[in-house]
């Protein structure tokens, strides 16, 4: 099978699990008991037929559940993702809004996870079982094994409260104007208008939550590395090099760590997915304003067509991410694309 | 037929008598000890566990949490919901070791009524969904067609979405916070992966000899499932299920959290930590004590997750 036809069936796929997810969404939100009328307007109002009536007519909960979805679906193709219950404002807009703080936050941490996690791999595997491996095995194990929530209080109790080197929670200084929206990611605005000060307030202020919501991830890529790079070693092609008298830097480099970075990217691939997870927990500590800190809002409010269309986005990003990461792997290995 | 056999494999086909003795009992190999017992693969497992020092460790760990928060009732400190407001928000000390909350409450006696919450329900959470996911997985792989369809797109559904977003709308449209709903949503968040792992195993045992050697016999699917191919599926469901009770801590914590988890007065480690990072960054015990316990919980089950791993992988063993 040729690489276009590769692609084209997985992106079949992927379409086809995003009608699964809407569908999944959707009737998660109106299976189960919860009244959102009461959420907004508080019991007395809500038992008013007349303010009920009225308010199910506007947003259309007087009509039968696979119609609303029709609805809801058809709005979502023409960009009409609802209205918040909360505060009356397009979801689609708050959305608009919310993911790229979200997606320049992920960016930040999959920098920190690969600066970090390939090298622990690396010297890990290179130092099997002496004291080196362990001590990278050790943070690994730490990166995996500290609830993100709790690592993110416990770097900003050091490096915010006590030793003051860092900026606490938010995304701006106080008073400051972000840049003029071109990709609403502030740090690259802030590059492309040349807004230096801007640039570097944002950068400070993403250290510590692209570390927490990056951890985990480091972990599994050091962890996957150092195993696959430790397989390939033990394999002929290496054995073949080293036959032919090349260097151990060269049989490494070249032969040993090119094959074990498939499964590594892979892993990371799939981590995108943790990173969303934990953006979650991260954004809320960090009062980042993303589509994290949104869905839980969202949730505690019980504002259902904001949490229809966060999880939506969410999903949808998810799936746009595995199909990248199996389009990376079908570069990567012409092997895959025949399966 | 596999080319190399595993030490499973040639104990198994030895008839569970011991077919590899190790070098250092100084026993000569293959000859039989009359009188000795048989040595089941379990066994092996269980000896080469026990070589692992890292694994002891996360074992000793995970039983001390739990014995801890079962003897919480009679061991000798306060009562985890009894208030001294004029102790209120104090750093440790002697008199409360782990310092006390916002409330007067000793963080010690909430940290150990803690465990009894936060350490059972992982492990409950994850057996229940471990027994579900891997039935349907089971079946799916063994019988196929529709039921494979339907059991297996609806995995699909719930692995395309971040497993604490999903969670998130299932407890919000559950009814909002409480501990019950948290740990519902992480059993329906979890369940799709034992069932592709099962469903996996289960294809690949399916194929095999003494499969088609039963169903030749003329014995029914339900007694094939049962009785000749669940029985071969544990290793990868056994470490997977370990390292997932870890998983499923952090995520209720994570939930309690973000406050649509355990609610007050529940001591739970996770809600503690919420509480304590509402309160400011000065009283550090109050997040510092739950979240040690819950980092020391995860990372002994790691421990323990990797050394089952290597005990009950054959190829592994004695590495």
């Amino acid at each position: 099978m040729g690489f276009w036809a590769f692609i084209a069936r997985r992106m079949l796929l992927a379409l086809f699990v995003l009608v699964i997810v809407s569908i999944a969404t959707f009737s998660l939100a109106h299976a189960v008991p919860g009244d959102p009328i009461e959420a907004v307007l508080g019991d007395r109002q809500a038992d008013n037929p007349e303010v009920r009536a009225a308010l199910e007519r506007r947003w259309g909960l007087d009509k039968p559940l696979p119609l609303q979805y029709v609805y809801y679906v058809g709005n979502l193709l023409q960009g009409d993702w609802g209205e918040s219950i909360s505060n009356r404002t397009p979801v689609a807009q708050a959305l608009r809004d919310r993911v790229p703080a979200t997606i320049e936050l992920s960016m930040f941490a999959l920098i920190f996870a690969v600066v970090l996690g390939v090298p622990l791999g690396i010297i890990a595997a290179l130092n099997q079982d002496r004291w080196p491996d362990h001590v990278c095995r050790f943070i690994t194990l730490l990166g995996t094994s500290i609830p993100v929530f709790w690592l993110g209080l416990l770097l900003l109790y050091v490096f915010f409260y006590q030793l003051k080197w860092l900026p606490g929670p938010g995304r701006l200084d106080v008073g400051m104007k972000p840049p003029p929206t071109i990709t609403g990611m502030v740090t690259i605005d802030a590059l492309v208008q040349g807004d230096w000060e801007v640039l570097r307030a944002a950068l400070r202020r993403l250290i510590l939550p692209a570390i927490v919501l990056g951890s985990f991830s480091m972990g599994i890529v050091a962890r996957m590395l150092r195993s696959s790079l430790l397989a390939s070693m033990g394999d002929d092609y290496v054995r073949t090099a080293r036959a032919k008298g090349l260097g151990e830097q060269s049989v490494v480099a070249s032969h040993a760590l090119r094959n074990a970075l498939i499964p590594t990217v892979t892993v990371l691939g799939l981590t995108t997915a943790g990173l969303l997870a934990g953006a979650v927990l991260t954004e809320t500590i960090f009062s980042w304003p993303g589509i994290g800190s949104f869905a839980v809002s969202a949730a505690l409010k019980r504002d259902y067509p904001a949490l229809l269309g966060v999880t939506l986005i969410v999903a949808v990003i998810y799936v746009l991410v595995n199909l990248l990461v199996d389009v990376i792997y079908g570069l990567l290995d012409p092997r895959i694309r025949s399966t | 037929m596999a080319a190399v056999m595993t030490t499973r494999e040639i104990a198994i086909e030895a008839g569970g008598v011991r077919a590899q003795p190790r070098s250092d009992t100084g026993e000569i190999p293959g000859v039989m000890i009359p009188g000795r017992k048989a040595r089941s693969p379990l066994g092996d497992a269980i000896r080469t566990l026990r070589r692992k020092p890292w694994a002891m460790f996360g074992l000793v760990v995970l039983l001390s949490w739990l014995v801890v928060g079962l003897m919480a009732p009679v061991l000798p400190i306060q009562d985890p919901d009894y208030q001294d407001l004029s102790q209120k928000l104090r750093s440790p000390s002697s008199a409360h070791p782990l310092g006390t909350d916002d409330l007067g409450r000793d963080m010690v006696s909430r940290i150990v009524w803690g465990a009894r919450v936060s350490v059972p329900a992982g492990i409950l959470v994850i057996a229940l969904t471990g027994i579900v996911g891997c039935l349907l997985g089971a079946v799916a792989g063994y019988v196929g067609g529709a039921v494979d369809t339907v059991v297996m797109r609806s995995a699909d559904a719930i692995l395309s979405f971040p497993s604490i977003i999903l969670a998130i709308a299932i407890t919000a449209v559950r009814g909002g916070p409480g501990l019950s709903n948290a740990l519902l949503a992480v059993a329906i968040v979890l369940w799709p992966e034992y069932a592709r792992l099962m469903r996996g195993q289960v294809l690949a045992i399916r194929s095999s000899e003494y499969v088609a050697a039963a169903e030749s016999m003329g014995a029914d699917r339900k007694r094939i499932l049962f009785r000749h191919i669940l029985p071969s599926t544990d290793a990868p469901i056994i470490v997977k299920s370990t390292l997932d009770v870890g998983a499923a801590i952090v995520l209720t914590a994570g939930l309690s959290f973000i406050g649509l988890g355990a609610v007050p007065p529940t001591a739970e480690w996770g809600a503690m930590i919420k509480q304590g990072a509402d309160k400011g960054l000065q009283f550090w015990w109050y997040a510092a004590a739950p979240g040690l316990a819950i980092m020391s919980v995860v990372m002994a089950l790691n421990f323990l997750g990797d050394g089952l791993r290597d005990a009950l992988d054959p190829r592994r063993r004695g590495g």
